[in-house]
């Protein structure tokens, strides 16, 4: 009783704090915007929201897995990382146009993650969270480390060579290149595909299932190791299109790169509400654009974007730690 | 002809001994209950039997092959499908997708409708609310939906692991002539209950499980009659 009237008498006072914060947000943008003209402001935010778009990849992988394992796959960033360098081979080494090449990334990376849960994590599957999540680090550490060798893909900055040349359009003083618009499509085709697959057909219905009670979903009958192993391989596959798409948006790799793209789209993940598809989605861009943001305005900003999004991160954590889509803790009665 | 036997059947967890040395076995056609006090080992003989668990010792045999080494799938398509203690609906699919994810093992999509109606059917409540959420059903509705799931593989055999708890006298009721219906149909079923009288009043056979032993077995009005259990489970 006492905590339902406590809940009555906060909602106005919830309702005053979230009026400030959106009045805040208001100023702060008529304050960009005025600052160095509408047309800076608006491109940044389509730049923001272009790296968004390639965060929302790799952050559907982490939710994805945390939803099924309850696993943050600490190695999901590195994974990206070798689909970039999986790419590069194909577009430079063998000169595959850009189709087969981030295909042949995806499939790649899909394997690698195949790999990875059937060596690390699934023998620690009945042991304490904190074993696997501590062998993700290892994983990570490990396949940056492993790659930087000489013999694999060098500790070199490498320069990505782009499967396309790079044209240039202008609109109303917004300069859109083709690698935006393609970076935006693939991803929209991307992550409605996924959408189709978990809502609507047997395997993605088995991995919402196993999700939600794995017991319960092994009764029915579903091969709850194959769900898992799939959801690992369905989210490497995205990770390897959004090394790809990154590498041709940023194209400097090596086999560090992966570590604060992961961590940000980490970051995008809790801040979407971890398990939650379309919040990873929404998370994303909302990082992508804090990123960019913060770059673009702020002095020293290439320098404290990352600062920027760890700020995030435990604002998320202290405040909404289901995040924006995150399903509240269901109270039993 | 024995379509399930249980043989000698010991269950642990680490070093908790759960089942210890059980022996039951259920006909082709028959209602058996299994019935006893909160933590006797009832659930822990289901789950054995539907390959969650290993047992450390004895035997199961179904139609005559042992099933201790079986995957809970291949054991799902062989015929043997359990409603699970607390019903374990999938919260966040709905009735329909509850139902489909019943139906897992199988591929026909024709006769999966056909099971489907038939479910509909038994439980018409199901059918009205096809298109919500398991999680937004009531008790009384999710017990049905975890019935419907189970029911949706055609098992030959259906382990009930509970299914009056928490529901309200008349629901009982009514669950106890759905679960009649379907044995009546050609379903053998294995009962676990603590609402004794209510499971011997429908069972053929039953057996009383203590700590993991059975002490009693038989055909279920003599049981019913035993004057140790009147006053043990039925007050
Ligand atoms: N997951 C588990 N881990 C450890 N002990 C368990 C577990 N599940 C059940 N037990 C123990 O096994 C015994 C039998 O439990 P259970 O089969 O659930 O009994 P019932 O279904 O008859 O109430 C109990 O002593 C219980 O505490
Ligand atoms: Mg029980």
């Amino acid at each position: 009783m006492n905590r339902i009237l406590a809940k009555t008498l906060l909602r106005p006072v919830v309702w005053v704090i979230y009026a400030a914060l959106a009045a805040g947000l208001l100023y702060g943008i008529g304050y960009l915007v005025q600052l160095n003209g509408p047309t800076y402001f608006a491109q940044a935010i389509l730049d923001g929201l272009r790296l968004g778009f390639v965060y929302a990849l790799i952050a559907l992988g982490y939710t994805m897995v945390y939803g099924i394992v309850r696993l943050i796959n600490f190695a999901h960033g590195d994974v990206f990382m070798v689909g970039a360098f999986a790419s590069y081979y194909a577009v430079a080494r063998y000169g595959w146009s850009f189709v087969p090449a981030i295909l042949f990334a995806m499939v790649i990376c899909l394997l690698l993650n195949i790999v990875i849960e059937r060596v690390a994590y699934k023998p620690l599957r009945e042991a304490p969270r904190i074993a696997s999540l501590i062998t993700a680090i290892g994983v990570s550490f490990f396949l940056e480390s492993f790659t930087a060798l000489r013999f694999a893909f060098s500790a070199d900055y490498i320069t990505y060579k782009r499967p396309f040349e790079v044209t240039v359009w202008k609109f109303w003083g917004l300069s859109i290149t083709n690698a935006t618009v393609i970076i935006v499509g693939v991803t929209l085709a991307l992550v409605l595909g996924l959408q189709y697959v978990i809502r609507r057909t047997k395997i993605g219905k088995a991995m919402r299932a196993t999700s939600l009670d794995k017991s319960a979903a092994r009764l029915m009958g579903i091969n709850v190791d194959g769900v898992i192993t799939f959801t690992f391989a369905l989210g490497a596959a995205l990770a390897g299109a959004a090394g790809t798409l990154y590498a041709i948006a940023f194209p400097q790799i090596w086999t560090f790169m992966g570590i604060m793209p992961g961590l940000k789209a980490f970051t995008a993940a809790v801040l979407g509400g971890i398990g939650s598809v379309p919040g990873a989605f929404v998370g994303s861009l909302l990082m992508g654009t804090v990123d960019v943001l913060v770059v673009s305005f702020l002095p020293l900003g290439s320098r404290l974007r990352d600062l920027f999004a760890f700020l995030v991160l435990i604002v998320v954590f202290l405040v909404k730690p289901t995040g924006i889509f995150g399903e509240p803790q269901v109270e039993k009665v | 002809m024995q379509l399930l036997q249980v043989d000698n059947l010991h269950v642990a967890y680490g070093a908790i001994r759960a089942i210890q040395g059980i022996s039951f076995h259920v006909d082709a056609g028959e209602i058996v209950t299994l019935i006893g006090a909160n933590g006797a080992g009832k659930s822990t003989s289901l789950r054995t039997i539907s390959g969650l668990l290993r047992p450390y010792r004895g035997d199961i045999l179904y139609q005559g092959e042992s099933i201790v080494r079986t995957s809970p799938e291949r054991i799902v398509k062989a015929g043997i499908s359990q409603v699970p203690e607390g019903r374990q609906i999938f919260s966040t699919l709905t009735v329909m997708e509850n139902l489909q994810m019943g139906a897992y093992t199988r591929r026909d999509p024709q006769e999966i409708e056909s099971s489907m109606q038939r479910v509909f059917r038994s439980f018409p409540r199901l059918q009205e609310r096809q298109s919500q959420l398991g999680g937004t059903l009531s008790g009384g509705e999710q017990q049905m939906l975890a019935m419907g799931r189970g029911l949706m593989s055609m098992p030959r055999l259906l382990l009930l692991d509970e299914p009056s708890m928490g529901l309200a006298p008349i629901l009982v009721d009514e669950i106890f002539e759905i679960i009649k219906a379907i044995n009546a149909q050609g379903t053998s079923i294995l009962l676990v209950e603590q609402n004794a009288a209510m499971a011997l009043s429908i069972a053929d056979r039953a057996y009383v499980l203590e700590t993991g032993r059975i002490v009693l077995e038989g055909d279920a009005k003599s049981v019913l009659r035993n004057p140790q259990i009147r006053e043990a489970y039925l007050g």
